[in-house]
């Protein structure tokens, strides 16, 4: 009953808003239908051979979600084995902590004209960006997990001889794992702000890039189009990392809580 | 982080008593220690030239020039526009995320009607609304206002949800049971109750409010009016002067952690029957 309620409370809302555009006829705000129509067009009227994909989705949305993709799974690849080893060391986090809550303070976007500078306008310069604000979530949650393993079993692991690789595995990791989650869920709606960011700063192609073209002609539709494709993306990549989580953390009993 | 393998004022075995710090400080030196040799660590690579010159300036510069920025009056006014924009934008955030989301909350009827909306406005990256409003209410304060509340509502609102679904239903109960009103009870237990919740919505939400309070100046330029953003986009058009840029990154970093800090400590201050929970209900 319930999805029932949602779907037609949703249907509603655009429906309100299409006889509301077409009655306005606003400027601003385009009726959903040409949006969709518009978005068709643009993207999703390309050969069956090719997903039906046109050129422009290709060019453009593809490399948005490499970088997307590309950046998490390197603040992933650094910040989780990062949090975990100093998580389980106390004394070099105390030696570090100053530096790494500055880290995460610092808003990220001034850092884009330094790697403008650094990498040149193109695909590093993004990851770079993305990379540079989505490690902290991720290390410092995981950090947090890693220091904070039940007591107990850590002793248990102990009594049964587990190797120092075997507690890694087996008891600090899992017991880290929800907490990690948390961070990156965090990184990854981070990660998507970041992407359009670094699009409309300094891109050749991208959702960014083609949003600030859609802008300069001032071509509502398109713009429109750009924000409800990037609505879907961000929906969707979060569906994706729900079911991540379901399947990793399955076992856990905060699931669902978290 | 746990402290306990400090060792605090212990008596050296050499039977005279060597002053230690006490435990409190160690953490504070430590940290010290460590920015010190990050600091020195990253000049001598700039000096022998790991990294090159030309494509990062020297620690020193850096810092001496943020010393310098803090004297600069136009660097200063635009801090202040910066935090003016961060304090409306949080304001309205809080004024209407925490109502929005007590009543979510405590009335699932309206939460599973009005979920599929919000399920579908919360993943618009709020970056992507920067040109749409910068066209529809033209750049300058609202435009950075409307932006920060889009973006820094979805924590709060998900935080005081989750903090109300948190509530002890026995607690509720009873006070019902006591004759206490529905409005009652959710101001005197559920709110109380869920306030650890919603202090770090409301901490996650001003992170999110300083870098679309920055990024938003950052892409609409110095016509947005003062502002760190319009700052950097300014130093950095032409021959970007890095020099300038990082030292202005330094003083944004050191406002993020200000502002984290001052809301911490007044989470600190008004909710002290609860220990500071950590949970992001995001």
């Amino acid at each position: 009953m319930s999805w029932l309620w949602r779907w037609l409370v949703l249907v509603a809302g655009i429906g309100g808003w299409q006889l509301w555009a077409s009655a306005a006829r606003s400027a601003f705000f385009p009726a959903p239908s040409a949006i969709v129509a518009r978005m068709y067009h643009l993207w999703f009227s390309g050969p069956a051979a090719h997903l039906f994909l046109t050129p422009d989705a290709t060019g453009n949305i593809l490399p948005s979600l490499e970088r997307i993709l590309a950046s998490l799974a390197i603040a992933t690849a650094i910040g989780f084995p990062l949090g975990i080893a100093l998580g389980r060391s106390p004394v070099v986090t105390s030696y570090l902590n100053p530096l790494l809550q500055f880290a995460r303070a610092l808003p990220v976007v001034t850092m884009a004209p330094v790697f403008i500078v650094l990498f040149k306008i193109g695909t590093q310069m993004e990851i770079a960006t993305i990379v540079f604000g989505t490690i902290w979530p991720i290390l410092l949650n995981t950090m947090d997990g890693a220091a904070t393993v039940d007591s107990v079993q850590l002793e248990t692991g102990r009594v049964f001889r587990l190797s120092v690789w075997q507690q890694l595995v087996w008891v600090i990791v899992p017991a880290a794992l929800p907490k990690a989650f948390a961070g990156f869920r965090l990184s990854l709606s981070l990660s998507l702000i970041l992407m359009v960011f670094a699009e409309l700063v300094g891109s050749s192609n991208g959702i960014g890039y083609e949003m600030s073209n859609a802008s300069n002609a001032f071509d509502m539709t398109f713009l429109w189009s750009t924000i409800v494709l990037l609505g879907i993306l961000g929906y969707l990549l979060n569906a994706l990392l729900g079911g991540l989580e379901r399947l990793v953390l399955g076992w856990h009993a905060d699931m669902g809580r978290a | 982080m746990t402290d306990t393998t400090i060792p605090g004022d212990t008596v050296q075995s050499a039977g005279r008593t060597r002053r230690r710090l006490p435990a409190w400080a160690v953490p504070w030196a430590r940290g010290t220690a460590g920015v010190a040799v990050f600091l020195l660590l990253t000049e001598a690579a700039g000096r022998l030239g790991i990294i090159s010159r030309s494509a990062l300036p020297l620690t020193s510069s850096v810092l001496a020039r943020t010393v310098l920025l803090a004297g600069n009056t136009r660097f200063v006014a635009d801090v202040g526009a910066t935090l003016e924009a961060w304090a409306i934008g949080m304001a309205i955030t809080v004024a209407a995320g925490v109502p929005l989301g007590v009543v979510l909350g405590s009335l699932p009827g309206v939460r599973v009607a009005t979920r599929a909306i919000v399920e579908f406005l919360r993943p618009i990256p709020s970056v992507a609304l920067i040109l749409l409003v910068s066209l529809l209410l033209g750049p300058g304060l609202r435009m950075s206002v409307t932006l920060i509340v889009y973006g820094a509502i979805w924590p709060v609102l998900y935080n005081t949800i989750a903090g109300i679904d948190d509530v002890d239903p026995l607690a509720k109960e009873t006070a019902r049971a006591f004759g206490f009103s529905r409005l009652a009870t959710i101001r005197l237990v559920s709110l109380p109750s869920a306030a650890p919740f919603i202090a770090t919505g409301i901490r996650l939400a001003s992170a999110v409010a300083l870098i679309l309070d920055i990024g938003a100046g950052y892409i609409t330029g110095p016509i947005n009016g003062p502002g760190i953003g319009a700052f950097v986009a300014q130093e950095s058009t032409g021959a970007s002067d890095l020099t300038v840029i990082l030292a202005a990154t330094v003083w944004a970093g050191v406002l993020g952690l200000a502002l984290d800090l001052l809301l911490t400590g007044a989470q600190r201050r008004l909710l002290p029957w609860h220990q500071a929970r950590l949970e992001d209900a995001q």
